[in-house]
């Protein structure tokens, strides 16, 4: 897996400020995502992940500076599970079918198309459910859901909110190795994450992120006790472990 | 028998239920997006303030007050919108403001110049009197409008319903999706407004879209469920009004909560689970809306 990004830019953020009303959340972040890189937005809760997978998405507008995208760029996105209206009356087949908003206007679904929602939902493992209500699912099975919402739209660029917070082990592990099959197949991703050990270690590429970007690379690279501390503000112990940074924190250091 | 059909000779009667039924079937069919948008104050509002062009022109230009109020109310929709989207904090203390004013103005209007109380009764709780040929063919019209929107914009609606962000940035215009269903919810208040009463009209967007929530997982089947249901409390409350002698929108109101009392007690505690957050104002998230 090679996913530091040598290749054509997709979105590139210049000296962009964001937030919301007239807070900054977001300063002087210079930031490009590449068509074969895979890459993980690593900072604390509140530290302006979401808000900056909301500048890519482009449903976010910066405060100032400027963001480029390549023309007709199709990106998809999955929310975090957190913040989805569970009580919404949608199936999972209705849930899917979504991305094939702007294609059609008929309000029923082709043949085709519920041959193409039910091969990507059988991809994902959740062949059986298409018919369930999106709340009888079990966190693993949401995450696919909304994973196979954003695969039927064939994106370039795939942006993932907190994959793996609020799923089990082995969920992880799967949406991991799936992620890592997309994106061999040349599909660019962006994640976020606050998990050091079970996500970040994992990744290619990491952006660390604390309201500006405090450094990026690889995990090696920026999985240090300083770089982990002007990230999250508490100084942490970083051991290896079979090539993979291993994260424990230092509560000596601390007190 | 002869006294549950005795009123059905009447040629008033008659248009007095297809107006109803057509009247709940439409407020039923736009209420399941108003309230999974949680926008159901945005109906309150925007029936009272269409009060105040809809006396305004009554009483001024008889000939002219559909378009007039019709117009009044697209203004109104579309400030409305404009005011909630641009400020979040205080959004709903300037929709209160504007609509509760315009309310005034229409009721100050009628107490000035109307000629008789009945009809500003009639004005807000509805009335089976008064029905003319322009308003049916205007229901009739406003309806087929708004079936032939929503059968062409089924799924952008349903995408900015439940994700406008994503929908934002699928290439679906939010902004314009959103003018487009405020200016059918009004035109849809204007059209129903005589015959269920300024007051009661937002009632009618709710209710039978929560029933039918309550009754259905399913977006498409509760869109459908709720304009049968909707449907039907405007026939049996235009029905039984007649017999009560009370005015209209009373009873078809009235009508739907018993019908919700009905499916509540089927459905139980589930269905009333489905309701949970229902149309509670949704923190709308980014700047694209
Ligand atoms: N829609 C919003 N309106 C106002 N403030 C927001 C909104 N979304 C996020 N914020 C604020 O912006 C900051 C960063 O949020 P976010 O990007 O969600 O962080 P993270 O995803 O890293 O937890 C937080 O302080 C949060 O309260
Ligand atoms: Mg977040």
């Amino acid at each position: 897996m090679t996913g530091t990004g040598v290749g054509e830019a997709l979105v590139t953020l210049t000296d962009v400020s964001a937030g919301y009303g007239n807070t900054h959340v977001l300063h002087d972040i210079n930031f490009a995502v590449r068509e074969d890189q895979f890459t993980g937005i690593l900072g604390p809760s509140g530290a302006g992940k979401t808000t900056m997978l909301r500048l890519l998405l482009g449903s976010l507008k910066p405060q100032s500076g400027t963001i480029t995208r390549a023309p007709k760029l199709a990106v998809s996105y999955v929310p975090q599970l957190e913040t989805v209206d569970w009580n919404f009356p949608i199936t999972v087949f209705e849930c899917v079918l979504m991305s094939r908003t702007a294609r059609r206007i008929l309000p029923w679904a082709t043949p085709g198309e519920k041959a193409d929602v039910a091969s990507v939902l059988e991809r994902l493992g959740i062949g059986d459910l298409a018919h369930r209500h999106i709340r009888e699912l079990s966190g693993g099975q949401q995450q696919r859901m909304f994973l196979a919402r954003a695969l039927l739209r064939k994106p370039a660029m795939l942006l993932l909110d907190e994959p793996t917070s609020g799923v089990d082990f082995s969920t992880r592990h799967d949406v991991l190795h799936l992620l890592a099959d997309l994106h061999e197949d040349g599909m660019s991703i962006v994640l976020t994450t606050h998990d050091l050990n079970g996500m970040a270690a994992h990744l290619p590429h990491l952006v660390c992120v604390n309201h500006h970007v405090v450094a990026s690379g690889t995990p090696q690279e920026v999985i240090t006790p300083e770089v982990l501390e002007g990230t999250f503000g508490a100084r942490m112990e970083v051991l290896q472990h079979l090539g993979v940074p291993v994260v424990v924190d230092d509560s000596r250091a601390a007190g | 028998m002869t006294s549950i059909l005795e009123p059905l000779q009447f040629a008033f009667f008659q248009k007095g239920l297809l107006v109803a039924a057509l009247s709940g079937a439409l407020l039923g069919f736009i209420g399941v997006y108003i309230v999974l948008r949680g926008m159901s104050y945005i109906g309150h509002g925007l029936s009272h303030a269409i009060f105040g062009g809809f006396a305004a022109m009554q009483l001024f230009a008889a000939e002219l007050y559909v378009v007039g109020a019709g117009f009044w109310g697209v203004l109104s929709a579309i400030s409305i919108t404009a005011v909630a989207r641009r400020s979040r904090v205080g959004a709903d203390a300037a929709i209160g403001v504007i609509t509760t004013a315009s309310f005034a103005l229409g009721v100050a209007l009628f107490a000035k110049f109307g000629t008789s109380g009945p009809s500003f009764e009639n004005a807000l709780f509805g009335s089976i009197l008064g029905i003319s040929a322009a308003q049916i063919w205007g229901l009739v019209g406003v309806s087929l409008l708004t079936v032939a929107v929503v059968f062409l914009r089924y799924r952008v609606l349903l995408f900015t319903t439940f994700d406008p962000d994503v929908a934002q940035a699928s290439g679906v215009r939010v902004a314009r999706v959103e003018a487009l269903l405020m200016i059918i919810l009004s035109l849809a208040i204007l059209a129903t407004l005589t015959v269920i009463g300024v007051t009661l009209v937002a009632a009618m967007l709710v209710i039978p879209a929560v029933i039918a929530r309550m009754l259905t997982n399913s977006f498409g089947r509760m869109l459908a469920l709720s304009t049968g249901i909707g449907a039907l409390c405007g026939l049996v409350g235009m029905y039984l009004s007649y017999y009560a002698s009370v005015p209209s929108g009373t009873m078809i109101v009235l009508v739907g909560a018993a019908v919700f009392l009905v499916v509540l007690s089927i459905t139980g505690a589930r269905g009333l689970r489905r309701t949970a957050g229902l149309d509670s104002h949704r923190e709308s998230v980014g700047t694209a809306r």
